[in-house]
Parts: C-alpha cells; structure tokens; sequence
C-alpha cells in the first residue's frame, strides 16, 4: 500500500506532467498540425476542437477527480470490518447527472449544426475551381478555367476562395490539407466537395488520409498559397511550357527529350499541357482498351516542382533524387504503378543506364 | 425429464424465434441492397424486359399453398393421425419443389432472354442483310450483367436456398416417420408435435419472406429502370 | 439416411470418458468450453500482442525498413481483427459460457452441444483467418476492409478472401453462442430470478447476445456481396457496373458499430459485478444502470454513419448522426456515475480486480471524451483516420474492454481454477499496464492533432512525429512486459497458488454459492431466489437500507450442504442428468473450416473442397440431430 501523501503528491506531478506534455504537443509550427489555420475553415474546427476539448478537460478532471478521491477516501483500513451503510441509489442524483451531460452535449452541439451547415454551403461564384483526382498514389489538379492540369502541387492565390471538385480514378482516397480545410473523401462514385480560402501564402504539407494501398504512406502533395501575381506568373509559365517545342542538339536535355519519347514514358505522362477535351477523351478510351498504360502524372512543368514522387522527395536542383527515383523508383516508393507498368523497369533487355537516366533527369528538370 | 423453463416457452422453441429474427436482418440487408440498387443499371436487361408477372404469381400462389398444407400436416399430427400427417408433409414438399422448378426455370429465362431489334440501313446482321426488317439478339441477365441482375439473383436465390433446406428438412421427417419406427411416432407427437412446429415455423416463415420480396421486387420493381 | 445415421452412431459409439484429451475434444460442460474459450482467446490476444509490437518498431523512427509496407498493412490489419475477433470477443465469451449458469443458477446452458459447437468454430475460423500468413498473404486492406480496394483489380491475392471467409466462419460462431445465452438467459433461471434480480453482467450478456444476432446477419450479407464480387464478378461495390463502394460501408458500420457495444457492454458488465463486491455496497442505481446498457444498445443502432462523417453524405446526415452520437454519451455517463456512485461511502477491498476495475472507469472516461470529441462532424474532420482516433479505440478497447477482461479474470480465477492468484504480483501487473498504456496511447492523440494519419507504415522526420512515435513504442513494450507478469502469476498459481474458498471476495452473486472450482453439476440443489445479490442476502440478510449483520445459516453452511451431497453420490453417481459428451459438434465445424478453405482456394482446388466440407457439416447436422441431448439411459425401448 502506497502511503497517502505520497500518493496525492504522485498525482499532482502526474497533472503538471500531463500539463506539460499538452503545452509541448500543440506545436502549431509542424507541417501538418491542426493547431494552426491558415483558412477561416481550418480556423473554424480549431474553435471547435478548443471549445469541445477544454469541456472535455473540465469533464475529465472533475469526473478522473472524484473517481480517485473516492477510491482514497473510502479505501479500507486494515482490520476494519465495519459494514458501510447499503444504499441502493438517490433518485435526485440519478436525475442530475443525466441532465447536466446533456446540457453539456447541447452547448457543443450548437456550434456543430451550425458549422456543418456553414462549411457545406456554396462557395462564391468568382471561386477558383479546381478538379481533384486521387490516383493510386498521387494526385492530379486541373484547373478548368486556367486550362492547365499539373499533379502532386496544388497552387492557389491568396485570399481568393477555392472550389474543388474531388473524384477518385481508382480506389477511395481522402484529400487533406490539415491547415486548409478538414478532409474529404475522394470517392470513385461520388463527387464531393471542398471549398476553403486560403489566407495565408506558404507552403503547406498534405497527404491522403484513407488507406488505399501499399503506398498509401507515400501518397502526399504540397499546397502552395501565393501573390495572385505570383499565381498569374505561374499559369503564363505553364502554356508556355505547354507550346515549347523539345529540345534539339546534342544537349543532354535534347537527349532525353528522345529517350522520354522512345522508351514509353509518353505513354502514360504528358508533357505538353492539357490536350484538347476530344484529345483527353481519346486518350482515356486508350486507357480503358488497355492501349494506353496508366493515367500518371502531368510533367509539363515538372522543372517548377518543389517535390517529386508525390510529395515524397525534395526536386533538388541537382536532380540526385530524380535520378534516384528513375534508377530505381520502388526503391524509393514502393509499389508505384510506374515500377510495376513502365518497360524500362520490367523489361531487363531495356534497363535505363546510367547515362540515360541523367539525361532523362536533364530533361525533366529544364521543364520550367 | 419435463423440461421446465423461466417464460413456459420451449428451448428450442425460443431458439427458432430468435434464429428467425435474426434471418429478418439477413434479408432485411438484401433487400436494401435490391432497393438502394433499383433503378442504377448502367445497362439493361431491366425488370420489366424481363419479368413475368402472371409466371411468377403462379409460382407464389403455389408456395402460399404449401404454407396452408404445412397447416393441414401439422393440425393432423397434433391429432394423431400419421397418415394424413405424411400426405399432407408430402403435398407441402411437392408444392416447395414446385416453387423451386418455377424459380430454376425463371432464372434460366431471364439468362437467355431475347430482344427483337429494329434493322438499321447497311446492318451486318446476316437477318437483316437477308432481306428482314427485325432480328433477335441475346439481352440475357445475369449477375455479372448489370446491378438488377446482381441484387436480383442474390436475394432471390438466397431465397430459393432458405426453400431448398426446408424441403430437405421436411423430407428428413417424412423420412424418419417410416424408418423410425414407435420412437419416431413418440419424438413426432412429444411437446405438442414440436419437431413438426419448428419445421412449420421455418417454412411459414420462408413463405412470408417471398410475400414480401414479390411486393417489393416484382409488383413495384416493374416501371422502375 | 437415417439408417446410415444409426449404423454411424453405432460405430463411432457415444464417447464416454472423463478424462483426457478426447474428453476436451467432445466436452459439452459450459465451465469446460468456457476454459477452452479463454486460454484459446488469450494465445490469440498474444498473437495480436506481437503484431502490435512489430508495428511499433516500425514506427518506432522515421523511415525505417523494419517490415515492408504490404507486411505492415497485413500486420494492422490482422492485429484489429485478432484483437476483435479472436481475442476480446472470446474472452467475454469466456466468462459468458463460464459464469452466466452460475450466476442464473443454472445446471448448464440451453443447447450444451450447441456451445460446443460455438467454440470449435471459434478456434477453426480463427486458424482460417490467421492461415493466410502461411498461405498467401492475409487480409491487407485494413479490418474495415473498405471497398473497392478490397475487390479486383486492385486486391488480386486471397489475403481478403480468408478475411471473407474467416469472417462468415467466425459470425457463425458468435451468433450461436448469442443464442443460446439469451436462450439460456431467459429460459433457465433459478425459481425467483425475475429479470430485474439478475446481475447486471448477465444483463449485458443479454443485450450482447441480441446485438449479435442482429448485427451479425448485416456483415454477413455485406460479406457474401463482397464474396460474389470478388469471385463471381458481380456488381455489388463495383464502379465499373454502376456499383457503389460506399454502400459497403453502411452495410459495415450498421454492423460495425453495434459491434463497438458487443465488445464494450460485457466489459461494463463485468465491472458492474465487481465494484459493488469490493465497496461492499450493492450496485449504486441497479435499475438505471441496467437501463442505460439497454439503451445504449438500442441507440448504438442509430449512430453508424459518425464513422463515415468525411464520405461527403450531406450536411443533414451529419447533423443527425453527430447529435445521435453525442447522445449517446449520456447513458454511458450514467454509468460511469453510477459506479463512483457505488464506491462512495463503500468499505473498498483495494485488491487488483478492484484495481483494474478502477483502471477501466479511469480509461474508459479519456475514451469516452475523445469520442465525443469526433463525435461533431466538423471536429471529426481533423481526426478522423489520424492517430487521435486510434487512441480513442485503444482507450475504449484496451483502457476498455481489455482493463475489464483483466479484472474479471483477476476476479473470478478462483472460482475457475480453484486457487488464487498472488495479489502482490497482480498490483504489479495493473500498475505496469496501467503505465505502458497511457505512456503508449496518451501521445497518440498529440499525433493525430499533429497530423498524423493512420496505417501509414513510416513517416517522415520533418514531421515532428519523432518524439511521440519513440515515446509510444517504448510504453508498448512495457506493456507487453506487464503481461509477462500476469502469465507468470496466472502459471505460478495453477502451481502453487492458494486454494481459494468458494467465497473469497464475499461476493454477492450465486457463483460464490458453490465451490470453486464448481462441480460438474454446478448446484446440488437449484438455489431459490428472493432479491438483489442473492448470495450476499444469505449471508448477511437484507433489510433494505440498514448495515447488514450476518445471520445464522450463512454461506459456509450452505457450502457444506453442497459438499455433503457431492460426497454422498459420489462425482459420477450425483444422480443429476447431464448432457452427454459428443464428437458431432467439433466435427460440424471441422466441415466448415475445410469448406472456408474451398472457397478460398476454389480456383486451384476446385470447388471439389468446398463440397466435402460442406458434406462433412452435413453428415455431423444429421447424426447430431438424430442423438438424444442427454445420455441415453432409457432410450432402449
């Protein structure tokens, strides 16, 4: 038997242990923290988490205290043998502390209605609009209006409410930017939506919250919130980029421009900018007659990207991760369709050689 | 050894009741599947392309029929009589068996069902190129054919499975009435005929599940695609 | 058939032994399956354990290649549906096969070979759903299995079809046992055990049991439209026909969540029995706490769709199901209130079943909480599949569910084993475990607020997860640690235990009425009821709210009457009918299990397999059904 003061002093240090690690886990500078908001949306569960969580701190302490009081206070002494007094109940009591819960539960319901309602309705109508698919296991954004598709790096204006339409090409994905917005699913037969406005510029980390395959853990994207100018800048580059003519000469990046074609990467990623909407269509009829490989990534500014391999590794200007990546992409991610589809990784015969790959990784980087 | 029980209600008895509740929720969730899926097919055969109302509304009188048989089988057992308890049992399994042919022949209708088309100007068709102005083409249904021919074939051959054990099990006391000898005579009429009742409990159960499951998937199911 | 039947009952005549391992192998005694359910159950928990920990040291740093990501996502898998299916379930079942006749005053359950039965299609559906591990990989799509990830093309190995199966096996057991507990609940209670006298543990055992036999039905069917989607190419949860993946999850959660009750009502069960025993106070609002376990079962059935508040069903549903949820949050409080309600003012025993019982309401209050802080649709939106709500299932499911298992076995191992086990080493025990599960579980939360999603199989340091993953896994092991102790306890005592009295704790309930461990036939003489706590009434008498005083004719007297009687028959001539042993229930679902494996591997075996299975299930159900339940002393007429 623990002696008694011992014991209340435990549980104090106990408390101001629990205080502290509380203090030291609501870190709202980490990458995914939710402690932070940077949209009135993520600001709003923040308000919500604050005024349901320190309700149920005050629950906690008063309940977790009583339920140890008593246990101290009525604990039996050695050698006692008295009979405590038989109650059976106290009607009063029963009545109370069925009323005060529910008090309890209709202050925090309120806010929720209200907030489930509020978070549901329509975006303005001078929204961005932008169409998000979850690929088994990266993510592919195209802008309607803008005329640009790009993957695993969403970009947006400042200030300027985003509309996303969220469909799902494979399985069920769950997109989330934990500062931005709470997660939605991404469901192949439903489409959802997401609306936020994002109000400060930065980089935020995300990634997909439902389990949708072996590289579900690798299965990340950035958002990236900028200057509207910025943004303008952004999408002049890409049409660009998108109407650039490949590379010729004997450049490492003309090489590799050839070796992009000729060894099936055109297959499956494009290079020059959304095609037209008859272009698309024909292209994912190539998809379902099994001509075409896979749906993967749009590379046409690949060279602007922060990451690669869906928000994986750092695109360092270097390109000693892309050519990492290229050597051995299930190294790097394991399971990725392009390890399991591309012929330069199945077929032994047309392994990609050194030299190739940092041709390849030329090419890809001056794509910006 | 008189069984004694806290409610008076058999062991057995109860355990057949609650077994029956229990299957309420197997078929409850099948038939919401049916529902939710009414009217999703991406393509058809649809229900009305396929159905038969007066076909099937044979078969349900049929199956209703053996429900009142199984009353007639259980009252004459109640009372004693053995032979009219067998005639009735028998009529009870033939009229499920019935039921069961009705069902094998519908299914195979339904998977090779045909559909007459219009021949269009410059067809290939060997029909159309012959000189006809119409021509048949299989619109046969089956499970993997849309989502009417998945949720319908599961639920109603769960159905004609639940139909299947109790035929089974109604021939097995058919059966045991002329092997068993005086003690299959004691077992049959011990505690009010119960083996008789729990059967006749099971089957009148199955009846009423196919009363529902024509309600909702043949009389309103027509109409809908 | 019949004839056949009756030349097969010849040859493979009755078995008869007492003793050894046939006599396991075809017991019918409740107390004996019981046993078989816990120590099968607690290798599975074991089983579970392990996978646990081989997860934790993959996450133990960022980036680590401990177990590649098809392992690790086996392994999450597996560790839930082991510790759902196979570990916690049993484990209340155990207590369920083992105390509710006791605790009715009953000789046996209703259907004894149906029990029977129960278990051995436990332990065959449990090796079914394990033996992927040996043959192709087992279920990797996490144990809510969501479609279509589950179906082809994107989940072409048969890791889902022993999750299919093994799960149709497995709800056949569950369903059965359920039966005949509310069979035997409701049937076969002793003269005077009106419902409103029974224990509340055989209460909750009641609303478990309906629970299962309602719930179960609902996986089932959404189990066979995976089935047939998966090997018959149907449509069910498939796109490409115009089928819907979320439909699997209504069907998964409508059952799902009635599960969450199944596994967490006996375990307020068990601490319902407890408390009042070790305050030496009856059960603190006996009438309300019954109530509101009802309750909680009926509006479990109502709140499904707060597991699918991010599916995007509209803001209508989501305020339905997030005021739904939050409601239910008020008979659980009155439950946690009632127990405090009952310690106070009490004389409290502080011994370890006690302890753990404490424990539970401790835990159980953090996972209470946090629930209702997912519980709002828009909050949930930050933690639902993040770590916050894998410590919210690990508060309500160990803090919960395990806590209490612990201090029911703690509690009633006496009157299982006849000895006790040593209370020093259970403290140590509780206090280990108390401590490797908050040191494991608290930090979870901070994870999932910081962003963390679950079944991730590694994670990146720039995260600032470090610390608390590091943290978490150290706690794991410790709580592994503190099950060494009780092993060591729970062995050293079958040894050299003390030998318990049938009355150690002065209990209240029937149970410790009789000796421990009980005899064969449980109760000489079937007890006569009059109140509440039956056995505490006839120990110390009850006069409503005044201190009782002992009264002449107590316990120990009684006891002596049961021994006197035992000895004069002798244990083979008491001269009470018992159910005789049988061999038709373990080889029924030895059929079964052979049929689970044909349609696992119907493609390479055919459907030859599955067929024989079937036809040995058949083959048993006949030969069962034409063997009289008792042993046939009069039959030969």
């Amino acid at each position: 038997m623990i002696p008694r003061p011992l014991k209340s002093g435990g549980i104090l240090a106990l408390i101001a242990m629990a205080a502290f690690l509380v203090l030291l886990s609501c870190n709202p500078a980490d990458n995914q923290s939710t402690f932070e908001a940077a949209s009135p949306e993520a600001q709003k569960l923040l308000d919500l988490l604050a005024i349901i969580g320190w309700a149920a701190v005050a629950v906690f302490v008063v309940v977790e205290g009583i339920l140890i009081y008593a246990v101290i206070r009525y604990a039996r002494r050695r050698n006692d043998n008295t009979m405590p007094a038989q109650t059976h109940g106290n009607t009063p009591l029963e009545i109370g502390w069925t009323i005060a819960p529910a008090i309890v539960l209709a202050v925090i319901a309120v806010p929720t209605v209200i907030y489930i309602f509020d978070l549901e309705s329509e975006p303005p109508e001078d929204s961005l609009n932008v169409i998000v698919t979850g690929h088994q296991w990266w993510w592919e954004f195209e802008y309607p209006e803008e005329d640009v598709i790009t993957a695993n790096e969403l970009r947006l204006p400042v200030e300027r409410p985003v509309r996303l339409l969220l469909r799902s090409d494979d399985v069920i994905h769950s997109f989330w930017v934990p500062k931005l917005a709470g997660k939605v699913d991404v469901i192949p037969t439903n489409e959802n939506r997401l609306k936020f406005t994002p109000m400060e510029t930065g980089e935020f980390y995300a990634q997909c919250a439902e389990f949708c395959g072996v590289a579900h853990s690798h299965m990340r994207f950035r958002v990236i919130v900028e200057e509207p100018e910025e943004f303008d800048a952004w999408v002049d580059n890409y049409h660009e980029l998108a109407s650039r003519p490949a590379p010729t000469g004997d450049s490492d990046e003309a090489q590799g421009a050839q070796l992009f074609a000729s060894r099936g990467c055109l297959l499956c990623h494009a290079v020059n900018g959304p095609a037209s909407a008859e272009a698309r269509l024909a292209l994912k009829e190539g998809f379902e007659r099994g001509e075409l490989r896979f749906p993967a990534p749009n590379l046409t500014n690949f060279g602007t990207r922060g990451t690669l391999a869906a928000g994986l590794l750092d695109n360092d200007p270097g390109g000693e991760n892309l050519r990492a990546w290229l050597t051995d992409p299930d190294e790097v991610k394991e399971g990725n369709r392009m390890a399991e589809l591309a012929t330069v990784y199945i077929d032994p015969d047309s392994e990609l050689t050194a030299l190739e790959v940092s041709q390849l990784a030329a090419y890809l980087l001056s794509l910006k | 050894m008189v069984e004694q029980t806290t409610t008076g209600l058999n062991h057995r008895k109860m355990l057949m009741w609650l077994f029956l509740g229990s299957d309420c929720l197997f078929f409850g969730s099948l038939i919401a599947t049916y529902l939710i899926y009414r009217g999703e097919s991406l393509v058809g055969p649809f229900p009305e392309d396929v159905f038969s109302i007066p076909v099937t509304t044979v078969s349900t009188f049929v199956l209703l029929m053996s429900s009142m048989s199984m009353v007639l089988a259980y009252s004459a057992i109640n009372r004693g009589n053995m032979r009219a308890f067998r005639v009735w049992l028998l009529s009870t399994c033939l009229l499920g068996a019935t039921f069961l042919g009705f069902q094998t022949f519908e299914f195979y209708e339904f998977a090779n069902h045909e559909r007459t088309v219009e021949c269009q100007p410059g067809s290939q068709i060997p029909e159309c190129l012959a000189g006809a102005t119409k021509y048949k083409e299989d619109y046969g249904l089956t499970p993997q054919t849309n989502l009417f021919g998945t949720t319908f074939f599961t639920l109603t051959g769960f159905h004609g499975a639940h139909v299947t054990v109790g035929v089974i099990w109604l021939l097995s006391i058919v059966g045991y009435s002329f092997i068993g000898g005086r003690k299959a005579q004691r077992v049959l009429t011990d505690k009010q005929a119960l083996s008789v009742d729990l059967a006749a409990l099971y089957w009148h159960f199955v009846d009423i599940v196919w009363i529902v499951i024509f309600a909702v998937v043949y009389l309103i199911g027509v109409g809908v695609t | 058939m019949v004839t056949l039947g009756n030349a097969l009952s010849g040859a493979l005549r009755r078995p008869t032994s007492y003793n050894g391992v046939w006599s396991w192998i075809t017991t019918v005694d409740h107390k004996r399956i019981g046993i078989l359910y816990g120590v099968t159950a607690f290798i599975f928990f074991l089983i579970a354990g392990v996978e646990a920990l081989l997860m934790r040291t993959q996450l133990a740093r960022p980036e680590q290649d401990v177990v590649s990501p098809e392992v690790f996502s086996q392994l999450f898998t597996m560790h839930a549906l082991t510790m759902i299916f196979l570990a916690i379930m049993p484990l209340t079942a155990a207590f369920f096969n083992f105390m509710i006749p006791l605790m009715i005053g009953a000789r046996d359950v209703a259907f004894p070979r149906l029990n029977a039965l129960s278990y051995w299609i436990f332990l065959f559906g449990g090796i079914l759903l394990n033996s992927g591990w040996i043959f192709g990989g087992s279920p990797n799509t996490g144990w809510f299995n969501y479609a279509n990830l589950s179906e082809q093309p994107f989940n072409t190995g048969t890791g889902v079809d022993f999750y299919v199966v093994g799960l149709l096996v497995l709800g056949t057991a569950s369903m059965a046992a359920a039966f005949n507990f509310i069979v035997t609940i409701l049937n076969m209670r002793a003269p005077g055990m009106t419902m409103m006298r029974m224990p509340v543990f055989v209460w909750m055992t009641l609303v478990t049991s309906f629970l299962i036999i309602l719930a179960f039905p609902v996986i089932t069917v959404g189990l066979i439209e995976l089935l047939f989607d998966r090997q018959f190419g149907t449509g069910f949860f498939n796109p490409a026909l115009g089928g819907d993946p979320v439909l699997w999850q209504h069907l998964f959660w409508v059952f799902g969540h009635p599960e969450v009750y199944i596994l967490i009502l006996p375990a307020m069960g068990i601490i319902s029995e407890i408390l009042p025993t070790f305050s030496r106070k009856p059960l603190f609002g006996y009438r309300v706490v019954v109530l509101s376990g009802i309750i909680i079962g009926f509006m479990g059935w109502g709140v499904w769709s707060h597991h699918m508040f991010t599916v995007g069903l509209g803001a209508w549903s989501n305020s339905v199901f997030s005021i739904a949820t939050m409601a239910i949050a008020i008979p659980t409080g009155i439950k946690i209130f009632n127990w405090i309600g009952t310690l106070w003012g009490g004389s409290i025993n502080i011994k370890t079943p006690l302890l753990f019982a404490v424990g539970f309401v401790s835990l159980f209050i953090i996972g209470g909480l946090s629930g209702v802080m997912h519980a709002s649709a828009p909050a949930d939106a930050q933690q639902q599949d993040t770590y916050f709500v894998v410590a919210h299932i690990h508060y309500v499911l160990f803090g919960g569910s395990i806590f209490a298992i612990f201090a029911g076995l703690y509690y009633w191992w006496p009157k299982m084993t006849g000895r006790m086990m040593d209370d020093n080493l259970g403290k140590l025990h509780f206090w280990a475990m108390m401590i490797g599960f908050n040191v494991t579980f608290f930090p979870m939360h901070f994870l999932g607020l910081q962003g963390m999603p679950r079944r991730i199989h590694t994670f990146d340091s720039a995260m600032g997860w470090d610390l608390w993953n590091i943290v978490a896994t150290v706690g794991a092991f410790f709580m592994a640690a503190s099950i060494l102790i009780f092993i060591h306890n729970a062995v050293r005592s079958l040894k050299k235990g003390e030998i318990a009295t049938s009355d150690p704790w002065d209990g209240r309930t029937l149970e410790w009425s009789i000796p421990s461990p009980p005899p064969v036939y449980n109760f000489a003489q079937i007890p006569q009821v009059h109140g509440l706590d039956p056995h505490w009434s006839n120990k110390y008498g009850d006069d409503g709210h005044s201190a009782p005083v002992p009264v002449g004719g107590g316990a120990e007297e009684v006891h002596a009457a049961n021994h006197e009687h035992a000895d004069e028959h002798g244990d083979d001539g008491h001269g009470i009918h018992l159910p005789g042993l049988s061999y038709y229930p373990v080889m029924l679902a030895f059929g079964l299990f052979v049929a689970g494996y044909g349609l696992v591997f119907y493609e390479t075996l055919t459907w030859a397999m599955a067929i024989i299975g079937l036809g040995i299930g058949i083959v048993a159900a006949y030969l069962w059904s034409f063997e009289p339940a008792e042993e046939d002393h009069e039959s030969d007429d």
